[in-house]
């Protein structure tokens, strides 16, 4: 395995303490950061249809876990991260199908991607406890 | 090494690419294409449809449909998920036996939740 090496004087691509941040190289790193969060999403759902599956007392045990102050927390991190994940990977999809390079588009929709994170879940919140 | 008769030629195609590459690229992005359906679809019918009770959400998962779906969100959201896991450990995690036992407990991991998620859709569907 190829790992860093210290002899190796060639320029190194750069890195996150050398960049100056600006939302393009900002939504990049959400993007990973998110999806590697949905990681505990998929952990939470799976518990949440086994809880389902082993009865009333379970389910109710793990609602009561997640509807907890500490449970509403992961509720709404995990929830935003799915909502600026999946808005996110639609900006991706665009650029894969070629489209919305350009510097000020990506710009524009970078943002979007970031608005749309964060009002998603206070809608998907708004759904679940207001409704 | 300096004694192998093998050529630089054939010693670089050796280290090069598994040739798997293009294949993990398209699965990301055909993933992805239907989990923007069957996330913002799970997410609405669950609130919408249900209050989130035990009663509601089990008579909810006895619909044939509801049950397919939760069921197949799990499937292409675990392999989804498995493939962005296996790329940002093939960035960062550099050490032979750390990468290695990295990308076995992605492959596990996913694996263990989707055959906890598919049979417990599956008795919800069935029966209780």
């Amino acid at each position: 395995m190829a790992g860093p090496q210290a002899h190796d004087k060639r320029p190194l691509s750069p890195h996150l303490q050398v960049w100056r941040w600006h939302v393009t190289m900002a939504t990049s790193i959400f993007h990973r950061a998110s999806g590697v969060a949905l990681y505990l999403g998929a952990m939470v759902l799976t518990a949440w249809v086994m809880a389902l599956a082993s009865g009333p007392e379970a389910y109710g045990a793990f609602m009561a876990f997640l509807m907890n102050p500490l449970g509403l927390l992961i509720l709404f991190a995990i929830t935003a991260a799915a909502c600026y994940h999946l808005a996110n990977g639609v900006r991706h999809l665009a650029w894969d199908a070629g489209k919305g390079f350009d510097p000020k588009v990506s710009t524009v929709t970078g943002w979007a991607t970031i608005i749309a994170g964060a009002v998603g879940a206070v809608l998907v919140f708004a759904l679940a406890f207001l409704a | 090494m300096t004694h192998s008769l093998r050529t630089p030629l054939s010693r670089a195609r050796g280290l090069g690419s598994a040739k798997h590459g293009v294949g993990h690229f398209i699965q990301q992005r055909a993933t992805a294409i239907f989990l923007t359906v069957l996330l913002p679809w799970f997410a609405l019918s669950i609130l919408l449809g249900t209050d989130g009770s035990y009663d509601a959400v089990i008579a909810w998962m006895h619909h044939p449909l509801n049950a397919a779906g939760t069921a197949l969100l799990v499937l292409t959201g675990l392999f989804h998920m498995r493939l962005g896991m296996q790329v940002v450990i093939e960035d960062y995690v550099t050490g032979a036996v750390g990468r290695t036992v990295s990308l076995l407990a992605n492959t596990a991991i996913p694996a263990i939740l989707a055959v906890i998620a598919i049979l417990s859709v599956a008795k919800v569907f069935v029966g209780a």
